[in-house]
């Protein structure tokens, strides 16, 4: 029988990630796509103490800390750095929502807007985690954090970076998800054959983030793709967008938000308006794709 | 070869010929000559590195310290907001121990908007541990890059060569160019002991608790302390070499001073005429100038001061609360030493107000007339 994930795991054991942490299973997923191959650079983020204390790292590929703003640029100074030394190697940023949407979206432009070769991930948990659990620019409509507390939660939607990524017409950028394994490696060994700035980024969830139970990060995963909170997507060149993962049966978004405790202050009327807002956005995305479903 | 050049150009020219590998720089008055013609030579192949046209200073200095950690020789230029930007990042530098080697032109900082000459913008970064070069004429700063790759990469640590907005940046002068053979010479390829590689991997600047952290702050310490007998023996062999030596600090009719003029870069050019002009008239007047700021000279300040009567620090920059920054270190140099003359601290050419001959002539006699230090700042020149 032929595997489609590769069975060599390059990521080590006695990494720091807490209880099912979506993001340590999203690095273990792109180790086995990118292959050792590969160099990473972190800004501050969880994974940056995931990866475990000096001397101790988890990854066993070169790993190069950052400053938080600057996943995209350090990664552009490595890629030049073997450039000129004629070395052919997969130079990766690897950055939580945080360092990608928020403060370190200037370098990530400029990095996609010269087209660098690299490859930039974003792991996303929707918050700042590392740092106790703080609003992001990617912290969902009306969700709770430790900054947007229940009697204020956030009041702007999540911001639509892969739009925003798309439009520097960069040669390839996808979505994917831990709990659709064969779709993120597929991605992810596709984005590594590519030439120029590829982003790639990964619904990850976070149960203490998301005051979650640990065994459903799978489950809200899968959910999020299900009811369409999270789609699973291709865009080529800016341009040409598909999606990758169809849905026959779509679920409510009621039973991917009850799963977690960051929601359970919605009323009937906020899930109502999540809901709606939840449909506009596939109905733009289908315009998008092409498609009609 | 002698070629008539503006400073802008000399730190072009000093990092083509110590072969950078990787630029990454951001334009800003009065700097963009420096990375305009690194551009072109980078276009038309005088240059074989690769030059990363980034969207800010911060990265910049990120881009540098990348490559830097994979083995490769790396520049940026900057002044004044642009350094500042780039604060978080200096420190980057130095902890990841990456010999970046930077120009910076000293500009005043905004606000008000203002491009014209000061040095707070680099000595603001002084505590990050970037080695600092205040150079007083072209043909220094072009020498001074190829110098401080040679530094940076024995002792793993950055290093800044900076000169004066306009005084320098974009006044001609004329430079000898070394030759390409025996820069090649001086400065053998850079190979780095520790470097990003996935043969061997490794993870730089993990996680580290009070357990190992103070110890990678002691060995920073030791090895810009390690730097000081550097900068003068690199300098002395750069002399072999090319006919120019270079020390950490220059010294101007010394010999029976009784008094010194301790200032840094141009206006430390300018106070050699002034001395010529003071001894002509009897004074037994001297100038040292500060030439490498960090690491700081303090043993060649000490012991030059020893044998004085007054020393006058002229400052072209201040830290606002204290005091000129030169004569800070100065002062806190000599303060155990039992035979230390008083010290003056002199403010003046702030946002490159000029500063010529006649004033430092003046700064002088003011404080001949003075028998103790009253304060620690002497504004000289200030319409208040
Ligand atoms: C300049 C700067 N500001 C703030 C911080 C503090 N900080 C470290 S990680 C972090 C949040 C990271 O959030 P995200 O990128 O979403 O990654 P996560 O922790 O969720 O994995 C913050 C605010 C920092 N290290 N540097
Ligand atoms: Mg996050």
């Amino acid at each position: 029988m032929k595997l489609s994930i590769p069975e060599e795991e390059i990521m080590g054991h006695g990494h720091l990630a807490c209880q099912g942490c979506g993001a340590a299973l999203a690095m273990r997923y792109a180790l086995k796509a990118f292959g050792r191959n590969t160099v990473m650079t972190f800004p501050a983020c969880c994974w940056s103490v995931i990866d475990g204390p000096f001397p101790h790292s988890a990854v066993n590929v070169p790993l190069f800390h950052t400053c938080f703003e600057a996943a995209a640029s350090t990664a552009s100074g490595i890629k030049a750095g073997f450039d000129a030394q004629g070395k052919d190697v997969n130079v990766v940023a690897w950055a939580g929502d945080g360092g990608t949407y928020d403060i370190g979206i200037q370098a990530l432009s400029g990095a996609a807007e010269r087209n660098d070769d690299i490859i930039y991930v974003c792991y996303d948990n929707e918050a700042y985690m590392n740092t106790g659990v703080q609003r992001s620019g990617s912290t969902p409509y009306l969700s709770w954090t430790t900054t947007t507390p229940v009697k204020h939660p956030k009041q702007r939607p999540k911001k639509d970076i892969v739009s925003i990524m798309a439009a520097h017409r960069i040669p390839y950028l996808a979505t994917a998800s831990v709990a659709f394994p064969e779709d993120m490696i597929t991605k992810f060994k596709k984005a590594k054959d590519i030439k120029g700035t590829r982003f790639l980024l990964v619904f990850s969830p976070c149960p203490p983030g998301w005051r979650a139970n640990p065994e459903n990060t799978i489950k809200l995963a899968k959910l999020a793709v299900l009811t369409r909170v999270f789609p699973l997507i291709e865009v080529e060149n800016g341009r040409v967008w598909k999606l990758t993962k169809k849905v026959r049966t779509v679920k409510p978004v009621s039973e991917y938000l009850k799963l977690q405790g960051r929601f359970r202050h919605l009323s009937e009327d906020d899930v109502a308006v999540i809901q709606e807002n939840t449909n506009k956005d596939w109905e733009i995305l289908m315009d998008k794709v092409g498609e009609k479903d | 070869m002698r070629k008539v050049i503006i400073g802008n150009h000399a730190l072009s020219y000093g990092a083509m010929l110590s072969r950078a590998q990787v630029i990454a720089a951001y334009p800003i008055t009065p700097q963009t000559e420096v990375i305009e013609l690194l551009s072109e030579m980078c276009a038309n192949g005088e240059l074989d590195a690769k030059f990363i046209k980034v969207e800010s200073e911060h990265s910049a200095m990120t881009a540098c310290v990348g490559a830097s950690a994979t083995g490769v020789r790396t520049f940026t230029a900057t002044s004044a907001q642009g350094l500042a930007l780039m604060h978080e990042v200096l420190h980057w530098a130095v902890g990841a121990r990456t010999p970046v080697v930077m120009g910076n032109i000293n500009r005043a900082m905004a606000p008000p908007w203002t491009i014209w000459t000061e040095q707070t913008d680099s000595l603001s970064q002084r505590d990050t541990g970037w080695m600092q070069i205040y150079c007083q004429n072209n043909q220094e700063v072009l020498d001074s890059v190829i110098q401080a790759y040679k530094v940076a990469e024995q002792v793993k640590l950055p290093a800044m060569v900076i000169l004066a907005a306009f005084v320098l940046s974009h006044t001609s002068e004329t430079v000898e160019m070394p030759e390409q053979e025996k820069v090649d010479e001086f400065l053998p390829p850079y190979e780095l002991e520790y470097k990003i590689d996935p043969d061997d991997p490794h993870a730089f600047g993990g996680l580290t608790g009070p357990d190992g952290y103070f110890e990678l702050r002691y060995i920073i310490q030791k090895a810009i302390e390690d730097a000081i007998p550097k900068w003068e023996e690199v300098g002395e062999e750069f002399g072999k070499l090319f006919g120019r030596s270079y020390g950490l600090v220059e010294t101007y009719k010394i010999e029976d001073a009784k008094e010194l003029i301790i200032s840094s870069a141009t206006v430390a050019s300018t106070a050699r005429s002034a001395i010529d002009y003071l001894r002509e008239k009897g004074k037994k007047v001297g100038l040292l100038r500060i030439r490498v700021f960090r690491p700081f000279p303090a043993e060649k300040v000490k012991s030059l001061l020893s044998a004085i009567d007054k020393a006058i620090v002229i400052d072209r920059n201040i830290s606002f609360g204290a005091s000129g920054i030169f004569y800070q270190e100065v002062k806190a140099a000599c303060y155990n030493e039992k035979n230390k003359p008083p010290i003056f601290g002199v403010i003046t050419g702030l946002g490159g107000r000029d500063v010529g001959k006649k004033d430092i002539i003046d700064i002088y006699e003011y404080v001949m007339k003075q028998d103790k230090v009253e304060s620690d700042i002497i504004w000289k020149g200030v319409r208040v």
